[in-house]
């Protein structure tokens, strides 16, 4: 019998049970739905590791905390530091004023360091370049996280976990708001494309006051687009707006985005709590670490960390809850 | 007092719900500023808002749900439906927009779906131009409050046309009138109701300020200071001064 059960194999599960395993404890990890795939939300992230760009509508923690996730997925996965590119078109400029004094850890670049840095975005004359920031393919960084755990003898179950299982850690998302009733679902929708005339080597930013947009390069010509924001739970179908929206941002960045191929449709539920930060809860015998919002990839790290200080070393992280019975 | 379809407001500040950086801002927001009423889009959000709804009815003020993405009569009026089913409440901010890039209400479509939604038992808030015929139109529609845009939603430029505004204020003394889009900054809430508006209606100028709940205090204070400055009747503007003691027996004609 392992020393812990990880239930749910999303990037919070596979953090959870791969720092847990780290620190020389045993792990099983028991999803119904198999190995990391398109059940999952994380497998529709955008994998930016973008603690400053996010800063300028997030709150302090996620500045902080999603500093330690560049290193903590570089030992692990393929992380590509190229830095992000903020930009916005010459009608929406006091936007970029004000991205730029909601954050930090960037340098205002002008047209010529933009057309230096990507080329294809040389008509844009004002931008932000946050160089620290970095990127990953978050479907890599899933089968990473699970090719690592079974190389380290971790058990995964395609079942559903046991009733009275010892020290569970639940980290289903959504699917736990069964015990956590203060989760919502936020809807985000996403494409990828294939635009093999246009190259863009970094995560890129299009700034508008209704439809903001990002743009990651997943190399080959491919780019992930996303994503949308929408307080709803119906996680069926992208609607024909946000699609719209979605394709004539990635327009207006560069034209020649109109030839590009649709190669996926992506539309699922982002698990928040209400001030959108994540937390560690422990109800009953079980701990509970959810809410990682659109920080998935972001914040994962910092609250693997948390779980861990808390079941190994009784430490209380600032993401824990008060404990309740 | 001018009520709202017979409801007086305790705050007349009106505060949307969208864009806050989450739900717990957006609550302490409503909280610090004591706003009265909140509105509330479900155009977008489909069916399945019904968590976050649920949140805003917790806020305990009252719900202006609105009909905001809607361009034609047919959304518009099929979202009002929706809005009096999932908020229970008459009460319905009738937007429906004509141009993209200006947001500018439709107000010939605006006047349509106002006949309609009224004659289904709707009180409706149209979100309006400062064009008086068509606030004349607007109440021969059924409305009973008229809500003029101070300036393009989310633009922040504050009250573009004060003269349009100061014409409708004087063109319907006895009409609830509320300053809807626009503003950025509480002296352009403030200035508003120094105009005699009843009421203030804005969401980004707060939803997107650095500190969102800093912001709808302002906002909330602004306010009432402009209601306090209408009800002192304020002294009128001249070219020069005027002093306050008297000039005789000081040597002025030197």
């Amino acid at each position: 019998m392992s020393d812990f059960s990880v239930i749910g194999a999303g990037v919070a599960g596979l953090a959870v049970a791969t720092e847990l395993v780290a620190r020389g404890a045993t792990v099983d990890v028991y999803d119904p739905a198999g190995p990391p795939g398109p059940h999952g939300c994380s497998w529709w992230a955008g994998g930016m590791l973008a603690p400053w760009c996010e800063y300028e509508n997030a709150e302090e923690p996620v500045l902080r905390l999603g500093q330690e996730a560049i290193g903590w997925w570089a030992d692990k996965t393929d992380v590509t530091f190229a830095g992000t590119l903020v930009v916005a078109n010459a009608r929406d400029l006091p936007d970029l004023r004000r991205f730029s004094r909601r954050t930090e850890g960037f340098t205002d670049v002008g047209r010529g360091e933009i057309a230096q840095l990507e080329p294809d975005l040389a008509a844009f004359g004002k931008g932000l370049y946050f160089e620290k920031e970095a990127h990953l393919d978050p479907r890599k960084a899933l089968a990473d996280l699970h090719a690592g755990l079974v190389e380290k003898r971790v058990t995964f179950h395609q079942t559903e976990a046991p009733e009275g299982l010892g020290k569970a850690i639940d980290c289903r998302g959504l699917s736990a708001r069964d015990f956590l009733t203060d989760l919502r679902g936020v809807k985000g929708e996403m494409l990828v494309i294939r635009a093999p005339d246009v190259a863009l080597t970094r995560p890129v930013r299009l700034l508008h006051p209704r439809l903001p947009l990002y743009i990651v390069p997943r190399g080959d010509g491919v780019y992930m687009l996303g994503a949308t924001m929408i307080e709803s739970e119906d996680s069926g179908r992208i609607t024909a707006r946000s699609m719209l929206e979605l394709l004539s941002s990635a327009y207006a960045l560069n034209p020649a985005f109109g030839e590009a191929e649709v190669l996926e449709i992506g539309v699922d539920l982002r698990p928040a709590f209400p001030d959108n930060l994540p937390r560690i809860r422990r109800i009953g015998g079980r701990v509970y670490a959810n809410g990682l919002y659109r920080h998935g990839y972001l914040l994962a790290p910092a609250v693997a960390r948390g779980v861990a200080d808390l079941v190994l070393d009784n430490k209380h992280s600032e993401m824990v809850d008060e404990d309740r019975a | 007092m001018r009520t709202f379809y017979g409801t007086e407001l305790s705050n007349p500040l009106m505060l949307g719900t969208a864009q806050y950086p989450s739900p717990a801002i957006l609550e302490q927001a409503f909280r610090d500023s004591g706003a009265g009423v909140a509105t509330v889009s479900l155009r977008r959000e489909g069916g399945a808002g019904q968590t976050f709804w649920q949140m805003i009815q917790d806020l305990g003020v009252l719900i202006l749900p609105n009909t905001a993405g809607c361009h034609t009569v047919k959304e518009a009026v099929t979202t009002a439906h929706m809005a009096r089913e999932v908020f229970d409440t008459k009460w319905i901010k009738l937007e429906l927009i004509g141009h993209t890039d200006s947001l500018q209400p439709d107000v010939f479509q605006l006047v349509e779906a106002a006949r309609i939604l009224t004659e289904d038992g709707f009180q409706v808030f149209p979100y309006t131009t400062d064009d008086l015929i068509v606030g004349e139109r607007l109440l021969e529609a059924g409305c009973e409050v008229l809500m003029p845009w101070g300036a393009p939603i989310g633009s922040g430029r504050g009250l573009n046309n004060e003269y349009a505004l100061r014409a409708m204020r004087a063109e319907f003394p006895d009409v609830p009138l509320v300053v809807d889009a626009g503003i950025g900054l509480p002296s352009h809430a403030s200035h508003a109701m120094e105009l005699g508006y009843d009421a203030v209606l804005l969401n980004t100028a707060v939803a997107r300020a650095g500190e969102p709940q800093l912001m709808a205090k302002a906002m909330a204070l602004a306010v009432e200071a402009g209601r306090l400055a209408h009800e002192a009747d304020p002294i009128e503007a001249r070219d020069m001064a005027e002093a306050s003691t008297p000039v005789i027996g000081k040597a002025f004609l030197s």
